[in-house]
């Protein structure tokens, strides 16, 4: 099954097509033209809410429902387009903006007319410095051709874009931090309600909406409804690029429609090319390192929204990392939770401590394959206590990698408990005496 | 910290007063640009610690004196950030992606073959300020896993072998002037 026409990953195979004049040539700006010239802001919102288009950044939100939250008459309102990508695995944002940036400044263009605003920003991600000047350039050229600045095209419409670099902090991609990181200061989450369509960036009325869904928008309007619900799925309509990463043949970002089964991403030819040697899958990890993981037995699901909840999982950002049977879970476990203290803000405790507790047990089971009967029990305590009582979703996803691990592979723990008790300086039982639970060698 | 004139960087120890001039007139005309807001914090700093290689405590006190900020916020937000390094970096630098794909191809074995290569531990600048050597969590470059950046490029599908000769290329070439 596959894509006769790419939404996102738009003329793929043309030459400089980040060229303004190119992208033009092939039909680029054309949708924005004809809205500002022909349309209301209130016809392209209903466009995109009857396109059914859901938010790609992760938690696949409507996109239309989400602009219609804004308040009536209050202004000015801000467009925030969201290109932090940061969740491990996620790397279709930058290719998007390195091959067609105009695609991705049109839609912007294109959403901020829709929902009458004229300042907005895009947040790169701060490692992404050659995008941002890709980005710029591009944006220049727009201003050049009139599509941006002052009285666009003689309609009256005014619009600024600025795109603004981040320095390195997974947090700033929670739309809340992301504001925080705008104006200038710590990039930590802010207490919802009020949510950012009523008072966002600089206490404005503000919509956050992710490159991925942007990128779907002049399509919208250019081609209409009934041709973007041809594909994909009736709650999922559109495609997804999909960031295929870990131990398959082919990784790489690949577009396909919403519906797709797991099976076809991982095994196709002209996608993943199956499993590196041939190996047997082991864990599937189908939305960044925030999604509770998948295993074999759900390669058939299909790739949707509702598909992926119903198996227990999210699509979340569409980053399907897939891992063979070299790989161990509480290894896997670790590294995850590692990343998620490193990148904890620190607001709340439940995350900014947990995510330290269970990163420092998992570094003794998975690093020094030492485990005390106790440290099961323990980590179920620490991500229970974590789960649900986190300021965001942060300590929320931390929760997902470890409780995948012990629930799918609760083995692998006990293999190293057993075999610990094995040790011939035997620390295998807690009795008060054999020093702390936690060695000193785990500290960090 | 009412010092108005950041310090030079000591990596250029005695860097002639007139490149020392220039950059503060370049990091002056960022926050005109900006017109002294203190929402420009972020990008301000960019400047800085692309002008100065690092942001020193000088250098902070007087952005925080311009942008009329408290220094504590912007040690925080300098503080806050992994892009922000208070330490002078190495004159190169090799940054080792430790992220989930990336770990999973194998990184933690390079990092370890350069660590031996260099006799650097992850996370710190050779004594001789050549080289420091760096890990991150996730560059995003998770098709190309394993990934490793070397004085900003990224290099995909990165071998130990291939890196470890290239390192060695790298220092082996004549240092930057001071």
């Amino acid at each position: 099954m596959g894509l006769s026409e790419h939404i996102v990953m738009r003329e793929l195979d043309v030459p400089e097509i980040n060229d303004f004049e190119v992208y033009r040539r092939h039909g680029g700006w054309e949708a924005y033209r004809m809205a500002l010239k022909e349309k209301n802001p209130a016809d392209i919102v209903a466009m995109v809410k009857e396109s059914g288009l859901r938010g790609r950044g992760g938690a696949g939100f409507p996109t239309g429902i989400k602009w219609g939250f804004l308040p009536k008459g209050v202004y000015p309102r801000y467009l925030l387009c969201n290109c932090d990508e940061s969740e491990p695995g996620t790397f279709n944002n930058h290719q998007i903006i390195d091959r067609n940036p105009h695609q991705l400044i049109e839609g912007v263009a294109l959403s901020a007319f829709a929902i009458e605003c004229h300042t907005a920003y895009i947040y790169m991600r701060g490692e992404f410095a050659a995008a941002a000047i890709t980005l710029e350039r591009a944006i220049a050229e727009a201003y050049r051709a009139g599509f941006l600045g002052r009285n666009i095209l003689g309609t009256g419409f005014d619009l600024d874009i600025y795109v603004h670099r981040g320095a390195g902090a997974y947090i700033c991609g929670e739309e809340t931090a992301l504001m925080e990181s705008l104006e200038g200061k710590i990039g930590q989450p802010r207490l919802k309600p009020p949510f950012p369509a009523v008072a966002g960036l600089y206490g404005k009325p503000t919509i956050i909406n992710n490159v991925e869904t942007l990128a779907n928008v002049p399509r919208i309007v250019e081609k209409g409804v009934a041709w973007y619900r041809s594909h994909g799925t009736e709650k999922s309509p559109g495609t997804k690029c999909f960031s295929l990463s870990g131990h398959v043949n082919r990784p790489g970002n690949y577009e396909l429609p919403f519906g797709v089964p797991l099976r076809e991403l991982i095994e196709s030819p002209e996608y993943g090319g199956g499993m590196r040697g041939g190996r047997p899958v082991k864990i599937i990890i189908p939305g960044g390192a925030s999604a509770p993981w998948l295993t074999h037995e759900h390669l058939d699901v299909p790739l949707d929204y509702e598909s992926v909840a119903a198996a227990g999982s999210m699509l979340g950002s569409g980053a399907v990392i897939v891992l063979d049977d070299t790989v161990k879970a509480p290894h896997v476990a670790y590294k995850m939770d590692e990343f998620f203290k490193h990148e904890s803000c620190g607001k709340c405790t439940p995350c900014r401590e947990g995510t330290h507790w269970l990163v420092r047990v998992l570094h003794r089971i998975a690093e020094e394959g030492h485990a005390t009967p106790e440290d099961i029990p323990t980590l179920h305590g620490i991500y229970n206590q974590m789960a649900g009582n986190c300021f965001c979703l942060l300590g929320e996803s931390a929760v997902m990698p470890i409780k995948s691990a012990l629930t799918l592979f609760p083995e692998e723990f006990e293999a190293v408990v057993a075999a610990s008790r094995r040790l011939p300086h035997g620390n295998g039982q807690r009795d008060g005496k054999s020093g702390p639970v936690i060695p000193l060698s785990a500290r960090h | 910290m009412s010092n108005r004139a950041p310090a030079e960087s000591p990596a250029r120890g005695s860097a002639s007063a007139a490149i020392a001039d220039n950059r503060q007139k370049l990091l002056e005309a960022t926050m005109r640009r900006h017109q002294y807001r203190p929402d420009a914090l972020i990008e301000v700093l960019h400047k800085a610690q692309e002008l100065y290689g690092y942001l020193s405590p000088q250098l902070l006190a007087s952005i925080a004196h311009s942008l009329h900020l408290p220094p504590s916020r912007v040690y925080g937000v300098a503080t806050f950030y992994h892009f922000f390094s208070l330490a002078p970096q190495g004159e190169h630098t090799c940054t080792v992606c430790l992220g989930t794909a990336c770990y999973v191809k194998g990184a933690l074995e390079i990092l370890s073959a350069l660590e031996a290569e260099t006799g650097l531990k992850a996370g710190h600048t050779s004594p001789d300020g050549r080289l420091s050597l760096l890990t991150a969590r996730c560059l995003g470059a998770c098709g190309i896993a394993p990934a490793v950046v070397l004085d900003g490029v990224v290099i995909g599908h990165a071998d130990a072998e291939t890196l470890r000769a290239r390192l060695h290329a790298l220092l082996a070439e004549a240092p930057v002037a001071p």
